[in-house]
């Protein structure tokens, strides 16, 4: 649907992963994605996405097989990550702790910090620039954490089941909005979850892996018409594409 | 967390340790003069307390003589141990070489090597700063070390993404998770400072106008004045409380932002 001219973002080639302990956590991955694609990778615990979202990232070395960029080489550089704890400076304000990619990157602290602000806007934070972390709540921190992730412009997000630790409420709220951020400015994301609803709702693409060792086993699409359905998560064909999903994942954890 | 603790009024926490103090000096004072107990064995608190104001000019002489050598003290424990915690964290090569010797420094008794420090410096002063100084810089030096070592993991991958160089993990990350760590040790240190101080005097034993409250103690013993012992004394248990006192507010106001630690009353 992106055109099949058009050279993929980022391409995983027989990617595998052995841990020192000898735990092959990643098998032989292939897997292909292009711009602006939202793509769910779907599994049990302990099925390596974690391992394969940090390789993606360049935190771990796969040991076997190839991650490239043919698209566009400096997209490795230009990668912004969300892990499952928030992780922001206790010591630093939401907006320092937003303004820290870009002044990492050599950017004057005010261009930096005008830049974090419209950032934590764009997120639902306007008016808590100056809060520090300890002053705000699970769902508030992930915000500014999915702000700092946003506010270099990155080729590439990738998240690290990073609403898996909020409540069911602040969880819906924060899907939408990333749902919302994501129509409204089509950034390519690689989201991590082992929720099966999560996974329906937020990606087009769900790549369904299996443990011991970790391997993809199936990929769904959910038709871009479905997803633009009004009251998309409580219709019917939601429920028919969940249900689409979790088979998938039993017949990988029979597999497996 | 707080709602599981019972929390008494703020007054009370004042109040109840400073009856305690008054009801134990009471007794002092009246079984002193109950019992007719002479000054030179155990004089009363009023006594020790005229004997305070009346020796105001020697003792806060001395006072100052003692607060300079443990602030210089402090001051040098608190930068060497800082740097010294860094150059640890830039390799661990460095920090196993050089840890051991820190931890030999740290359990030699002061007492036992003041004698030759005393006759190694040419100056008396500077030997009671190097001892001062051995005894208040471990604390730092370790506290620091592990709290440069305590950054969170997935922080540390998020500066590697985006390509942070070490000095900016340094300054950035490092150095501000060592915080609380570094003033717990600071705090453990000014007091250290304080008796380092005391007892290297102590084993110097130096006279003169420029000596400390160790050797006021000293000299008040060889005399027998011992309400003045008993004054000095006062004096250096008052100094290290307020040592004490002054560095836990200077921990409060640095971390009351932020840290756990720091956290009690930020609601009041």
């Amino acid at each position: 649907m992106h055109g099949l001219q058009a050279p993929p973002l980022l391409t995983l080639r027989g990617v595998s992963k052995r841990f020192p302990t000898g735990t092959l956590a990643v098998e032989g991955v292939d897997l292909s994605l292009a711009r602006g694609d939202f793509l769910a990778l779907l599994g049990p615990s302990g099925c390596g996405k974690s391992t394969l979202l940090r390789m993606i990232a360049g935190l771990i070395e796969p040991t076997a097989g190839e991650i490239s960029f043919p698209a566009d080489r400096e997209a490795r550089r230009s990668i912004g990550f969300v892990f499952q704890e928030p992780t922001l400076m206790p010591w630093a304000t939401a907006l320092r702790n937003v303004a820290l990619p870009l002044e990492l990157s050599g950017m004057r602290r005010r261009q930096a910090e005008e830049r974090a602000a419209a950032m934590l806007q764009r997120v639902g934070l306007a008016g808590f620039e100056r809060a520090y972390p300890r002053a705000l709540s699970g769902g508030m921190k992930m915000r500014v954490s999915i702000a700092r992730a946003l506010v270099t412009n990155p080729r590439l997000l990738l998240m690290d089941e990073p609403f898996a630790a909020l409540d069911e409420i602040t969880r819906f709220r924060l899907n939408n909005d990333l749902l919302a951020l994501w129509q409204a400015e089509r950034f390519t994301v690689v989201f991590v979850t082992h929720s099966v609803f999560e996974s329906v709702f937020l990606a087009e693409r769900i790549v369904v892996m299996a443990p011991r060792p970790g391997r993809i086993v199936a990929e769904l699409r959910i038709p871009p018409e479905d997803r633009a359905l009004p009251e998309f998560r409580t219709s019917a064909t939601y429920a028919a594409h969940c249900r689409e999903v979790s088979h998938a994942l039993e017949r990988a954890m029979a597999e497996g | 967390m707080s709602t599981a603790l019972r929390r008494e009024p703020r007054w009370v926490r004042w109040v109840a340790p400073l009856i305690v103090g008054l009801l134990a000096l009471g007794s002092w004072e009246w079984a002193v003069r109950a019992y007719e107990v002479p000054p030179y064995i155990l004089p009363g608190p009023v006594l020790i307390g005229q004997t305070l104001l009346r020796d105001w000019g020697t003792l806060s002489t001395s006072l100052w003589v003692t607060l300079q050598i443990t602030f210089a003290a402090l001051a040098v424990a608190a930068t060497l141990g800082l740097a010294l915690a860094v150059l640890f964290a830039q390799s661990r090569a460095i920090e196993i070489s050089l840890f051991p010797y820190a931890v030999i420094l740290q359990v030699t008794p002061i007492v036992a090597i003041a004698p030759l420090i005393i006759i190694w410096a040419d100056d008396v002063r500077l030997a009671l700063l190097i001892c001062a100084w051995i005894v208040a810089f471990f604390p730092i030096l370790s506290n620091t070390t592990v709290g440069l070592n305590s950054a969170d993991a997935n922080l540390q991958d998020l500066f590697r993404l985006y390509g942070a160089t070490r000095w900016q993990v340094l300054t950035r990350l490092r150095l501000p998770s060592a915080m609380p760590f570094f003033l717990a040790g600071l705090r453990i240190s000014g007091g250290l400072a304080l008796i380092g101080a005391i007892v290297a005097e102590f084993v110097a034993g130096t006279g003169g106008r420029a000596s400390g409250l160790a050797y006021r103690i000293l000299e008040a013993g060889y005399q027998l004045q011992i309400p003045r012992m008993f004054a000095a004394l006062v004096l250096v248990s008052a100094t290290g409380i307020a040592i004490f006192g002054a560095l836990s507010w200077l921990s409060y106001l640095l971390l009351r932002r932020w840290h756990e630690s720091a956290g009690a009353g930020e609601s009041g």
